[in-house]
């Protein structure tokens, strides 16, 4: 019993000082909130959820993986490829050789949106495929995938590849600068592409699903004790490539956010890590999709607060600077993994009767 | 009483696996409302069996009839749908959801496309009010005890409309009391009309609950007998083809000093959490000590401090009077301890080892199995033999370069038609370079090879003649194996303890459950351990080798061994036991002369009865280190 305690204790005490480390940078943040005012304010929210967005559909790849049992490592892989060929998709779709149907604007992006995800998706099944019917260390199948990933991507690299233009927003902000606090709130909620909105909407369902559907149930169940699931009638491997296919579009739709709406264009390794910020997120979050979506966000917001420090003529250089959304990262896992529950049977491969 | 509607029925079922016969021509049938006891030792047929009428396997030939109609099921999933349900060993279920989600999974009650958890809950609670299985649905499975755990499992075949439950030894993990509760909720399943096959090997409980055994023995159905007209005697001679001694011939025992003594031992357990609590007990020489308790009240933890596996976390433990705590098992095991360890796979044995190797585990690195060379005469070894080698391998290059030149390169050039070799050697000869020194490669680990076996050959027959000028290793052992004594010490014990093995060079891997369990025994009770420390020393074995091992204990006790026995059969305990812990999460809840208590004492003292309550005035208790 007072074992329990003492890690209780422990593990509050953690719990604590990350928290404490939150709240510091929170009222600094406010501090310089109220000296330099609402625009850099706002501006520094809109970063934040421009560097969420990936991280947190890459940490939602992760929960669909990790929880039917598949430890998924590809992700940065997936976002890769994806990101890469939704770019190519556009760039081909914005020649002139293209179809001009094709090449009006929503169907254009949305096509490449499409095909981003997709690959996405196939990439999960190739990682499912391996882990599964070939039963390949799933950390060997995903570093396999990864590397992959970034050698294609590298090789057919297009230096100077040209589009017709990335994502708009899908509203714009319908108030004017006159309506004071509406016009910045209209600033944070309006003037998004459409894969900020659909990263809220994947949350949300990622989150709905997995607790409230049968399907949620199952999935859990054989990332718990695929055997137990299996001796009920649920054909595990089937659920694992399904899953591993939703988890790779997830991956995907990270992926094609990068070079649809948030840069526009693709370069070498512009994954840059998301990838395995992503699965630090997801751990943080416990395996759950809100606790990951807010871990993302933290992500999201110590990377904003970087690049708004950069601006800032502080005496710290700024690589040092450059390095806090990591070492929150480091933190944060450091801080709250201890007590963290991965599902039981993640990472083995589970063999039919 | 069973009705005569016939609801199963298996004939001729054979099902073979490589090398074995699992199951020959079985035949099998099952009445409404019956509790069919299957009977028969591990091996004998009764998981294949029941595995080809849930859907697992599928036989090889014979027929399976569920009310008159032949199925043939492809997977569980069709059997369940035919209103089969089994309640497996190892139960199936997800420590980290609720009762009511592990019922409805696969089978959820949805409400449009999401799960309707208020009705999933309320059905889970309609089914355990109706047949008094007592569970609430919105518990979480990890916290809730192993009996109610099994009802839950009964819960869940119940909820996909179960006419026949099969339960896979489920008195495994029970305590008394709660396998008497299970008989209760099997008695009351087969009134209504549910009808169990109640797979076992424990002879009390069948002759307790079943309303007809049916015995198996390598495959084939022996016999089926009905309770009424059988005895334990009878049916342990039918499980084992032979006649069964049952009862432990145990003289009063004679304890004299004591060699094992615990005082105030705690220990954590893997998680964290005490898993030992304040432990004192002593073991006289002698004599033997039981300790009983449920599984995972803390025995495991108990044993593993005191094999130096685990460190303690306080307290003290001394052998022979030598403090040993947290001293490594090599310590332990030299103070003259043997170790039978729960889990003979982990920790007893090595499978992939023969069974020579794996019979001197415990002393491989002492003479006389690792004599001279020691540590300290390494380097000179070491020496000879690169000397040795390095001459092999030198003088395999010479007869190689000197059959070359003289035979096999005029003979390579004969046959290509060129005969003057000197000339034919001045010409530029560049085959295909890699080629060349992928053969130059082979045949140096080749040369490498030959020379390795013939410098260890010539080592082995110098070893005598340079014996005398190496000191002979010491407690410390040495580095070199002598395999000569290695397998007559092998030869030896499997002879005095009748491990049935082709031979000592087999691997343990390949015995049956039973041989391997001798292996560890016959290892550790082989060179007369002054202590021996033997946990759940029967476990899933059969009753023939059960029957040796229990005279083997007695018999070292006899030899003037401290036993120290852990055991989750109570009826072991009791059968061997001179003395009595009882442990309730991993505290001694009491210690008690084994003739001074009933059975049932002992096992509501596991259950977490108090002392007081359970012994009264009778003046049982013993003080620990009276």
């Amino acid at each position: 019993m007072s074992g329990d305690v003492v890690s209780a204790v422990k593990t509050n005490r953690t719990t604590m000082s990350a928290m404490a480390l939150i709240a510091v940078i929170l009222v600094v943040a406010f501090l310089a909130a109220g000296a330099v005012g609402p625009a850099i304010v706002v501006a520094v929210i809109n970063a934040s959820i421009r560097g969420t967005v990936p991280i947190a559909l890459g940490a939602m790849s992760g929960i669909l993986s990790e929880r039917s049992g598949i430890v998924n490592i590809g992700i940065e892989g997936m976002m890769l490829l994806a990101a890469y060929v939704g770019f190519m998709i556009n760039v081909g779709l914005s020649s002139g050789g293209a179809p001009t149907a094709l090449q009006a604007e929503p169907v254009r992006l949305i096509l490449s949106i499409l095909g981003g995800v997709l690959i996405g998706g196939l990439t999960g099944l190739l990682h499912a495929l391996l882990s599964i019917r070939y039963k390949v260390d799933q950390i060997i199948s995903g570093t396999v995938i990864n590397t992959l990933a970034l050698g294609l991507t590298g090789y057919f690299y297009l230096a100077g590849a040209t589009t017709q233009g990335r994502l708009p927003p899908v509203i714009s902000n319908p108030f004017k600068q006159d309506a004071g606090l509406l016009f910045w709130i209209g600033e944070i909620v309006f003037n998004k592409g459409l894969v900020t909105y659909l990263m809220v909407l994947v949350v949300i369902t990622v989150t709905i699903a997995l607790f409230r559907t049968p399907w949620g149930l199952r999935t859990r169940a054989i990332g718990e004790h695929p055997r137990a699931a299996d001796t009920l009638g649920i054909n595990v491997h089937r659920l694992q490539y399904t899953n591993l296919f939703f988890s790779g579009c997830a991956a995907g739709l990270a992926g094609v956010f990068l070079t649809l709406e948030a840069v526009g264009i693709f370069e070498r390794g512009m994954t840059n890590g998301r990838g395995f910020i992503a699965l630090a997120v997801m751990i943080f979050g416990k395996w759950h999709p809100l606790g990951a979506a807010a871990g993302a966000l933290l992500f999201g917001f110590a990377t904003a607060l970087q690049g708004q420090l950069q601006f800032f003529n502080i005496q710290i250089p700024h690589q040092f600077v450059g390095m806090l959304p990591y070492l929150l990262t480091v933190i944060v896992l450091a801080g709250f993994v201890g007590r963290a529950r991965p599902p039981a049977h993640v990472g083995k491969p589970y063999e039919v009767e | 009483m069973p009705s005569n509607e016939v609801v199963l029925e298996v004939i001729g079922v054979t099902k073979r696996f490589p090398g074995v016969l699992a199951n020959h021509d079985v035949n099998l049938t099952l009445h409404k409302g019956e509790i069919l006891a299957l009977l028969g030792e591990n091996g004998a047929g009764k998981s294949t069996l029941m595995n080809i009428i849930y859907g697992l396997y599928h036989a090889d030939s014979g027929t399976i009839k569920l009310k008159g109609k032949e199925v043939h099921f492809a997977s569980p999933r069709e059997a369940i749908h035919s209103g089969i349900g089994m309640v497996h060993q190892h139960f199936q279920l997800i420590p980290v959801m609720t009762v009511a989600e592990n019922v409805v999974l696969g089978e959820e009650v949805t409400d449009g496309a999401f799960l309707d958890r208020q009705e999933a809950a309320r059905r889970v609670r309609a089914l355990s009010e109706q047949y008094r299985l007592e569970v609430d649905p919105n518990a979480v499975i990890e916290e809730l005890p192993v009996g109610v755990q099994q009802r839950v499992e009964i819960i869940k075949a119940l909820y996909r409309d179960a006419e026949i439950l099969i339960l896979d030894e489920p008195t495994a993990v029970l305590t008394p009391q709660e396998v008497q509760e299970l008989f209760k909720i099997m008695r009351d399943l087969a009134a209504r009309g549910v009808s169990i096959i109640f797979i076992t090997h424990k002879l009390k409980e069948v002759l307790a609950v079943a309303h007809r055994i049916v015995v198996m023995r390598d495959g084939e159905v022996v016999g089926t007998v009905l309770p009424e007209e059988s005895t334990q005697e009878s049916l342990a001679a039918l499980m084992v083809g032979r006649e069964v001694l049952l009862r432990v011939n145990k003289p009063p025992a004679r304890p004299k000093e004591v060699v094992l003594e615990v005082e105030n031992l705690s220990a954590y357990d893997d998680r964290g959490h005490h898993a030992v609590n304040n432990v004192s007990f002593v073991v006289r020489s002698g004599e033997v000590v039981g300790v009983a308790g449920v599984q995972g009240n803390g025995q495991t933890e108990l044993v593993e401090v005191l094999t130096g596996l685990r460190p303690a976390a306080g307290g003290h433990v001394r052998i022979n009077g030598k403090d040993l705590t947290n001293a490594s098992p090599r310590a332990v095991t030299a103070s003259g301890t043997g170790h039978v360890p729960e889990d003979r796979h982990r920790f007893g044995m090595v499978s992939s080892y023969t069974v020579a190797e794996n019979l001197v585990l415990n002393v491989y690195y002492a003479p006389p199995y690792s004599t001279a060379p020691s540590l300290r005469q390494l380097p000179f070894v070491t020496v000879l033999y690169a000397a040795l080698a390095l001459g092999v391998f030198a003088i395999l290059a010479v007869i190689w370069n000197a059959l070359w030149k003289a035979a096999l390169w005029p003979l390579v050039l004969g046959l290509h038609g060129i005969a003057d070799v000197e000339a034919a050697s001045r010409q530029e000869m560049a085959g295909p370079e890699l080629f060349g020194m992928l053969a130059l490669l082979v045949m140096a680990l080749l040369f490498a090879y030959v020379a390795h076996r013939v410098a260890t050959l010539i080592m082995g027959r110098l070893q005598p003649v340079i014996a005398p000028f190496l000191k002979r290793g010491g407690e410390n052992g040495g580095v070199v194996l002598d395999h000569d004594r290695v397998d007559h010490n092998a030869v030896t014990l499997v002879k005095q303890f009748d491990i049935r093995t082709p031979s000592v060079t087999t691997t343990g891997g390949s015995l049956s459950g039973g041989n391997q369990q001798k292996m560890v025994v016959a290892r550790e009770f082989g060179r007369r351990p002054r202590l021996l420390i033997a946990a759940q020393p029967t476990r899933g074995i059969d009753v023939g080798s059960i029957e040796f091992i229990h005279q083997q204990l007695v018999s070292q006790r006899d030899a003037g061994a401290a036993v120290l026995l852990v055991s989750a059969e109570l009826d072991e305990i009791m059968a061997l036991s001179d003395r009595i812990v009882v442990m309730y999460k991993g505290s001694v809840v009491a210690t008690v002369n084994a003739d001074s208590v009933t059975r049932e004492q002992v096992g509501l003292l596991m259950a977490g009865a108090s002392a007081e309550d359970v012994l009264g005035q009778v003046p049982a208790a013993v003080p620990a280190l009276a």
